[in-house]
């Protein structure tokens, strides 16, 4: 009988219990004796000179401690905020890599560019020492967007003359373009994939602390990889060695991407404290966060698909221009280039593709990764396009995407964008989402919808994604500043309990369950005797973090990898203990046995001979029973699936509804089914939201005009239908557990799954040019009316 | 949020000295605009003068008019079996503001004071000709609503409680903005003893009433009268959710359902 809490098996979180309780504790939880506090003053101005910067009535304001300036940090050697990925042009130059400092020098470059900060008794205080302080500024043109940019007007940094970050291309334009030449279909679209505000639910938040008897330094932070951290914090901004640098991001509330980064306010907490010598705490606001947080997406694409007479793609073109915002934030360059075009062909046989993307900088935010990465731009691109010729050569959606289907025994797949699918069955996910939706009725529901005056439309979305990312010698080859890979440690205790410490960052996700039923299934202990550790570079010997879906596929793949280590040696205790061969020793369900006899030992009692080793083959074993491991993958993994939408539209308002939305996604092994249904609802509502809801937008002085909730909108549970989610199972064939990562798959495909749904029922009504994100009732309604 | 002073009123007189005798005081209801205002440094003032303890709250029923008290929450009046039986659309437009949390701290006195452009009841208080009783006078609602965030409140006057006088049959439809859930148009029609009322909210800078609206359902009180007539985007407000023009025929479509929705 299968274990009810192993791999499989849908356990309730084991978190959940101190979460739902309120006793979690968050970075804003902790509190460090005489600590003081940060505000920082931030730019209200997209573009400016500040000329000067008068401290004094900021110091006289009562509770202020000290005033620093980009000026204080530059003296005292304090670095910029590096960038952890290096993209080359086609002409095989560098990207620019414009200086990012931590405070503001000399110039601001986006509303809430941190100009200064102020650290006081109070958070009280400290705000008022920051509105106390006196900047001139002189305002500068401001380039709010990427057209802008384009034009050169003005430049975001006086080194980029042109505003460009990169010209960065994939594949043979002169070869595609002939190919798209000769195609007898050829559809084009132009298509904006809108920046969004990832608004987790926990705000950032960063302490720094330094213990001036020991020389140590710790940053308290909300981060998905406290490792990361510290090696960019510590080896490029502040110059601190790893020994003296410990990074801990305990429970945080979420992150989607938005707290992979380094930011400024970490490295200037970290660099305060031990200059002050006394605890220094930054908490950000909401408002901060919208005008501080990296944001994502804000891709401006065409993209033209040449069809031959059957219907079988020939080639792919994509033009796109990627909004960097006003700094590289860590990640960026690689998110519109490697984490995006190499997604370009889909789930098809698309022989022939190229990818040209810009970069540009501009007045804005940074944006850098957010849920997804490149890859819901890619599906978006693909997917809208695929679903646009299939509507004007006039075949079925369904079938113009069956008969470009990579089959199922055509894996290994090189793709002509540099990657090789592992395993899939494409056909497989998109059958189980139309029998999940109904497809075959939908004219009727249709028309029932026409004849109660609503618009009724249908969309697909057959995604895939690269995750578990990833293999450190390719994304080294591609201009990666670091490796990939994960690590993880089995600690069993001599009664037999376990602790795994793991380089992954739970922010939500649900580690401490999910690895935990793992070693549950793996050693036959409970998992209630199972504690995973994660999020203190003190406890953990190295890690990557979390993002891209690679936890359990990396991560996990480190774990079992340890376990195969701990299993081993546990057995040769074994053997030890009942007199036989390691090799005729059998472990099953906790207990292990010698083949052919009824001789059995348990699990905890080959742990307690470890530890109370007096009868022990001490010549062959040490003591003790801890394990680690380090996982490189192979390659990524490559989740795919479908998602079908169905919208009704009210003509009178343009309001958009979903009335059904089906999923059908292939993660390959699955360890808990609840946790990844949640992951998969939790990534659709955020597809959805930036389909119908949630839309950045600065005005034509880049000023931030959805600040708040009360402008930018967040996808809430009544907007929602509910969800049929279902799942297939590909193994993948080259990681141990055979996962292949759910975390970002809703917000992959729901995207285009909804426009789609929303451009056909448009079409219903006769409206044949597309609208783009968010399909907000104004727009819907407008395109109804002509405007 | 900058340092202030907290007093308790135990009466509306008793506020309204307060709020006189303090530098820059201000009466404190739910809270629900006040504070974050505050907390966002956007205002400051010397002195809040909590209103929860003046006995402003509770619904009475006498005759043909309901009587609100200034204090009572959106939550209270949304779930009233008073409000429910004599004007269910009122009922029903505070059941549609906010969340639960804004609705069980937020109040009528607070929300027509503020008179925010987007707010519900503004569009209640107009549609049904109510009147305002404040620690002073009584105020007829068509004189109440002056501009933005403006109203015929005088400097420390206190609303006490709100009249409304049960209609015939009322009706309140509103398209919520996506965000904030405000109102992005709102639309009050009452047919009431002194005529046919319809009351629009969130569409400009202030609620008003929709004359034209009006005479056409005063000769055919049915939303197919509404077919010709139509309110001028002149005016209206426009911002990143919907232009003026949107605004403007969204006036017309929730208008007609409205009148559609009336039993
Ligand atoms: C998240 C959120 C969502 C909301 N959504 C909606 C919505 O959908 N629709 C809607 O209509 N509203 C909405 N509101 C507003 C809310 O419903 C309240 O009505 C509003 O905040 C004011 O009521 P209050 O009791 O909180 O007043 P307060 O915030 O306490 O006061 C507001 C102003 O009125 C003055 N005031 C208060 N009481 C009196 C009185 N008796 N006499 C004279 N002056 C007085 C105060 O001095 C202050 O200037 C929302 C608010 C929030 C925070």
């Amino acid at each position: 009988m299968p274990r009810d809490d192993g791999i499989g098996a849908a356990v309730r979180r084991k978190e959940d219990f101190r979460f739902i309780t309120g006793r979690g504790s968050y970075t804003d939880d902790l509190n460090r004796p005489g600590q003081a506090f940060a505000a920082f003053l931030r730019s209200p101005h997209a573009h400016a000179r500040v000329d000067s910067i008068n401290v004094s009535p900021a110091m006289a304001v009562e509770g202020v401690v000290a005033v620093y300036t980009g000026q204080d940090l530059a003296d005292a050697g304090v670095n910029g905020l590096p960038c952890g990925w290096q993209v080359h042009s086609k002409n095989g130059e560098p990207m620019a890599e414009p200086a990012h400092p931590a405070l503001a020098q000399g110039k601001v470059r986006h509303v809430g560019d941190a100009v200064a900060v102020v650290i006081a008794e109070s958070r009280t205080a400290a705000r008022a020492g920051a509105e106390a302080l006196e900047v001139a500024y002189t305002p500068l043109p401001a380039i709010p967007n990427m057209k802008s940019a384009k034009g050169a007007v003005a430049t975001v940094h006086d080194d980029v003359t042109n505003n460009q970050c990169y010209d960065w291309e994939l594949g043979d334009e002169a070869e595609i373009d002939a190919a798209l030449a000769a195609s007898a279909h050829q559809v084009t679209l132009s298509l904006v994939n809108n920046r969004l505000v990832p608004n987790p639910m926990e705000p950032r938040v960063a302490i720094g602390d330094f213990d001036h008897a020991s020389g140590e330094h710790t940053l308290y932070t909300t981060s998905q990889n406290p490792h990361v951290i510290r090696l960019l914090m510590g080896a490029f901004v502040l110059g601190l060695p790893e020994h003296k640098l410990r990074v801990v991001a305990p429970d945080v509330g979420g992150g989607f991407g938005s707290k992979i980064f380094h930011y400024a306010e970490e490295a200037v907490v970290t660099w305060a404290a031990a200059k002050l010598r006394r605890p220094v705490k930054w908490t950000s606001d909401r408002s901060e966060a919208f005008m501080t947080d990296a944001h994502g997406r804000d891709h401006e694409t065409t993209v033209t698909l040449g069809l031959d007479a059957d219907g079988k793609f020939n080639a792919l073109k994509v033009i796109t221009d990627a909004n960097m915002g006003a700094y590289l934030s860590t990640f960026a360059p690689c998110v519109p280039t490697y984490l995006y075009a190499t997604l370009l062909a889909g789930q098809y046989t698309t022989p022939k593709i190229y990818a040209g993307v810009r970069a540009w900088f501009t007045n804005t935010v940074p944006v850098d990764a957010y849920r997804g990465a490149g890859r819901p731009e890619a599906t978006y691109v693909v997917e809208r396009i695929v679903e646009e010729a299939a509507r004007q050569i006039g075949v079925d959606p369904a079938e113009l995407r069956k008969r470009n289907f990579i089959a199922p025994d055509a894996f290994p797949y090189p793709t002509p964008v540099a990657l090789e699918y592992d395993s899939g069955n494409y056909a497989g996910t998109l059958d189980k989402a139309m029998a999940a939706v109904d497809y075959a009725n939908f004219k009727s529901r249709q028309a029932a919808s026409k004849a109660a005056g609503k618009l009724r439309g249908i969309g697909f979305s057959a995604y895939i994604e690269a995750c578990g990312i990833a293999p450190s010698a390719v994304v080294g080859s591609l201009g990666a500043r670091a490796g990939l890979y994960e690590s993880g440690a089995v600690r069993v205790h001599p009664t037999g309990s376990v602790t795994f410490y793991t380089g992954t960052h739970s922010h939500g996700q649900g580690h401490e369950t999910t690895f935990a039923q793992v070693i549950a299934e793996r050693l036959g202990v409970p998992i209630d005797n199972v504690d995973v550790v994660h999020g203190d570079t003190n406890k953990i010997q190295f890690g990557m973090g979390t993002y891209g879906s690679r936890s359990l596929a990396v991560g996990g793949s480190a774990l079992a990898k340890a376990l195969d280590k701990v299993e081993a040696k546990a057995k040769k205790i074994a053997a030890h203990l009942m007199e036989a061969s390691a090799d005729d020793v059998e472990f099953k369900d906790g207990q292990f046995t010698v083949a052919g006899t009824d001789k059995s030992v348990g699990f905890g009692d080959v742990a307690l001979t470890a530890y109370v080793p007096h009868n022990f083959p001490h010549d062959e074993l040490e003591p003790g029973l801890e394990e680690q491991a380090f996982y490189d993958p192979a390659n990524f993994t490559f989740p795919a699936g479908c998602h079908i939408c169905e919208v009704e539209i009210d003509p009178d308002t343009g309001r958009t509804e979903i009335v059904n939305f089906v999923a059908a996604d292939d993660f390959g092994n699955i360890v808990n089914p609840m946790i990844v249904e949640g992951q998969v609802h939790g990534g659709i509502a955020q597809g959805v939201g930036q389909a119908l809801l949630e839309g950045c937008l600065y005005d034509g002085d880049g000023q931030l005009m959805t600040g708040s909730y009360m402008d930018y909108c967040m996808p809430r549970a009544d907007d929602l239908p509910n969800f049929k989610v279902e799942t297939q199972v590909t193994p993948c064939p080259h990681n141990p557990l055979g996962v292949k990562g759910c975390g970002e798959a809703g917000a992959i495909a729901a995207p285009a799954a909804v426009m789609n749904a929303v451009t056909d029922a448009l079409r219903s009504a006769g409206v044949s040019k597309p609208i783009d994100m968010p399909a907000t009732p104004s727009k819907i309604w407008s395109a109804l009316n002509g405007a | 949020m900058y340092n202030f002073n907290y007093q308790t009123a135990s009466s509306a007189d008793d506020a309204a000295a307060k709020v006189s005798a303090s530098d820059e005081g201000k009466l404190l209801a739910g809270g629900m605009t006040l504070l974050p205002t505050m907390k966002q440094r956007l205002a400051m003032p010397s002195d809040l003068v909590d209103l929860s303890k003046a006995g402003l709250s509770g619904i009475s029923v006498a005759g043909n008019v309901v009587s609100i008290g200034a204090m009572t929450t959106h939550d209270t009046v949304a779930n009233s079996k008073e409000v429910a039986s004599a004007i269910p659309a009122l009922a029903k437009l505070a059941s549609g503001i906010g969340d639960p949390a804004v609705r069980n701290r937020g109040t009528i006195g607070g929300s027509i004071a503020n008179n925010d452009p987007a707010a519900d009841y503004p569009a209640a208080v107009l549609g049904l000709g109510a009147t305002i009783v404040t620690n002073k006078r009584s105020i007829a609602g068509d004189d109440f609503f002056t501009g933005m965030f403006d109203t015929a409140l005088e400097d420390g006057e206190v609303i006490t409680r709100v009249d409304f006088q049960v209609p015939e049959t009322a009706s309140y439809i509103k398209f919520p903005n996506p965000a904030s859930r405000y109102a992005i148009v709102g639309v009050f029609v009452a047919k009431t003893a002194g005529g046919v009322r319809v009351a629009v909210t969130g569409a400009s800078p202030c609620v008003f009433r929709a004359s034209e609206m009006e005479a056409a359902l005063t000769a055919n009180f049915s939303a197919g009268a509404l077919e010709n007539s139509s309110v001028s985007a002149n005016g209206l407000n426009a911002d990143i959710h919907a232009s003026a023009e949107y605004r403007a025929h969204l006036v017309g479509v929730m208008a007609k359902r409205a009148v559609a929705a009336c039993s």
